[in-house]
């Protein structure tokens, strides 16, 4: 039932379009409609081209969202954690938190070249503060009972991190992450159009200029599928890790 | 050497933007291995605080604790504590947190189990193992947390109104529980309390407190034999009561004791 409710007027936006652009309504060279995008979509599909595209871009994505996770998570519980790296990372942070981290891919180009790497720079540098944010938030909200706790229960020092700290956050981690993904998707695609070789970006920006505006869109169309995709994996993972919470 | 003392101690709690609060003021007292020591008084007069310094949770501000004859300088699994807000992992089962003082001493999982689910049982939650601890009831809670010290097995219990959550039907079962273990563990119990009748039962002294800035105002032998007839415990209390209503009347009661740090 909800899954009707969700799809339908989906369905139903589809048909409308297909309907405006055959009786004439919208340029079909300009807006193709959605059975010419279906077309689109099968050329780059049967050509095995399309798949290349999505394995290199989800590559770039998946080595730039892991790395800031990890690092994120260890960068925010440090900076609750001990003075001195809070007092190095804030200011940087704070300045780095209204750029807009597409304004620095070219810079990344210019440092890492064309190929993964700076993709990989771009998405994790883009990840990275909504997961350090939220990390830090969270590890400074721990409530000074539960340390106490694991620490008459015998807790060494070193395994407080991992048996009260971690835990504790992990509600902040998985929401900075979340908001992560979606930043992920946007810096993906951007890193992408400006210089290289391979990925949907590149994708999307190539056929764009050859005027096969119907793979074009296909391949957005495949961006987003993508991108909703992960969000609702990783939504269904985040109940799953946080189902101890109060709902 | 006495198990516990507790020598010249205050504690001024600073806050940023208000007056400094006095909570205890110059408290003394010491515990024999093996004693049962209760402490009554007004809310808000450091009985929570006074717990929390021997836990090694907090420092005085004046003053030492030392346990057999050593200064507490943190806390250790050498003290289990009942904290009055229960405490509990809320991210683990009640097994994981019941399991969890046994996981990190390094005891095999079978072992674990084993202890933990005599603890569960004990505290009338079988059935309960798989469930996490938002789903529980207060008392329910306050159930998990006694259970997860009780495994631990330290030597020295500190209980923050460890039954203050319960019905009475399982309060009166989980006093004898303890007095048994206690009998037969022979642990030395720093227990907070509001109902005098409990204290009595349970303790061999009470401690009474004044109202804040809280200090020792009476402190009364209540080692009754255990065949003791309840008049006995009933007149002890009474006594004991008197002598805390005054404390009462003089302390204005602060809004919801529950809001409070554990
Ligand atoms: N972390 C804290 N910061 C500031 N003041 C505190 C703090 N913890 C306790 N206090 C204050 O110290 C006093 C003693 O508190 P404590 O919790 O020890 O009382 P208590 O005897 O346990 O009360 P209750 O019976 O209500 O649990 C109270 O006035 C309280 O407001
Ligand atoms: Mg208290």
């Amino acid at each position: 039932m909800t899954t009707i409710r969700f799809y339908l007027p989906l369905f139903l936006s589809l048909v409308a379009w297909q309907a405006a652009v055959t009786a004439g309504l919208a340029p079909a060279e300009m807006v193709p409609a959605p059975l010419a995008v279906f077309e689109g979509l099968w050329r780059l599909l049967r050509g095995g081209e399309l798949l290349r595209h999505v394995g290199v871009s989800m590559y770039r994505q998946l080595a730039g969202f892991m790395l800031a996770a990890v690092i994120g998570t260890a960068l925010g519980i440090g900076m609750a954690r001990l003075e001195g790296v809070r007092l190095v990372f804030e200011p940087l942070l704070k300045l780095l938190y209204p750029l807009p981290k597409s304004a620095l891919i070219p810079l990344l180009i210019l440092w890492f070249g064309i190929g993964h790497n700076s993709k990989i720079f771009a998405i994790f540098l883009g990840c990275l503060l909504p997961v350090v944010l939220s990390v830090y938030n969270g590890s400074r909200g721990i409530p000074r009972w539960l340390v106490w706790s694991a620490q008459s229960l015998g807790t060494r020092p070193y395994r407080l991190l991992w048996k009260v700290y971690f835990p504790a956050t992990l509600p902040d981690l998985l929401s900075g992450l979340r908001i992560g993904l979606a930043l992920s998707f946007t810096l993906l695609v951007s890193s992408e159009f400006l210089i290289a070789r391979a990925g949907l970006g590149f994708l999307i920006q190539s056929v764009g200029e050859m005027g096969d505006y119907a793979a074009m869109f296909a391949a957005i169309l495949v961006v987003a599928l993508i991108g909703f995709a992960a969000d609702r994996l990783f939504v269904r993972l985040m109940a799953r890790a946080l189902r101890w919470q109060e709902p | 050497m006495p198990h516990i003392e507790i020598v010249g101690i205050t504690k001024v709690y600073e806050q940023p933007a208000a007056p400094p609060i006095v909570a205890l003021d110059g408290v003394d007292l010491t515990v024999e291995h093996d004693q049962f020591v209760s402490l009554v008084g007004p809310s808000g007069c450091g009985k929570s605080t006074l717990l929390h310094l021997v836990g090694g949770f907090i420092s005085p501000s004046t003053g030492e604790i030392r346990i057999d004859g050593r200064p507490v300088t943190g806390p250790g699994p050498d003290r289990g504590i009942v904290f009055q807000n229960f405490a509990l992992f809320p991210w683990l089962t009640v097994r994981g947190n019941v399991e969890y003082g046994l996981a990190e001493k390094g005891i095999p999982r079978r072992e674990r189990r084993k202890v933990a689910q005599h603890f569960i049982d004990m505290v009338k939650l079988t059935g309960f193992e798989e469930v996490y601890p938002h789903r529980l009831s207060g008392g329910m809670q306050q159930r998990v947390a006694l259970a997860r010290m009780l495994a631990c097995d330290p030597q020295i219990l500190l209980m923050d109104e460890p039954f203050g959550a319960l019905d009475a039907q399982t309060r009166l079962i989980l006093q004898e529980e303890l007095k048994e273990i206690w009998r037969q563990a022979r642990k030395t119990v720093l227990f907070v309390t509001h109902d005098v009748r409990e204290a009595v039962f349970l303790s061999q002294r009470v401690v009474v407190m004044t109202a804040r800035p809280g200090r020792i105002k009476e402190i009364v032998d209540t080692d009754l034999p255990a065949d003791a007839p309840r008049l006995a415990v009933d007149a002890l209390a009474e006594d004991i009561w008197a002598t805390l209503r005054e404390e009462v009347l003089k302390a204005v009661v602060p809004g919801d004791r529950r809001e409070q740090a554990p």
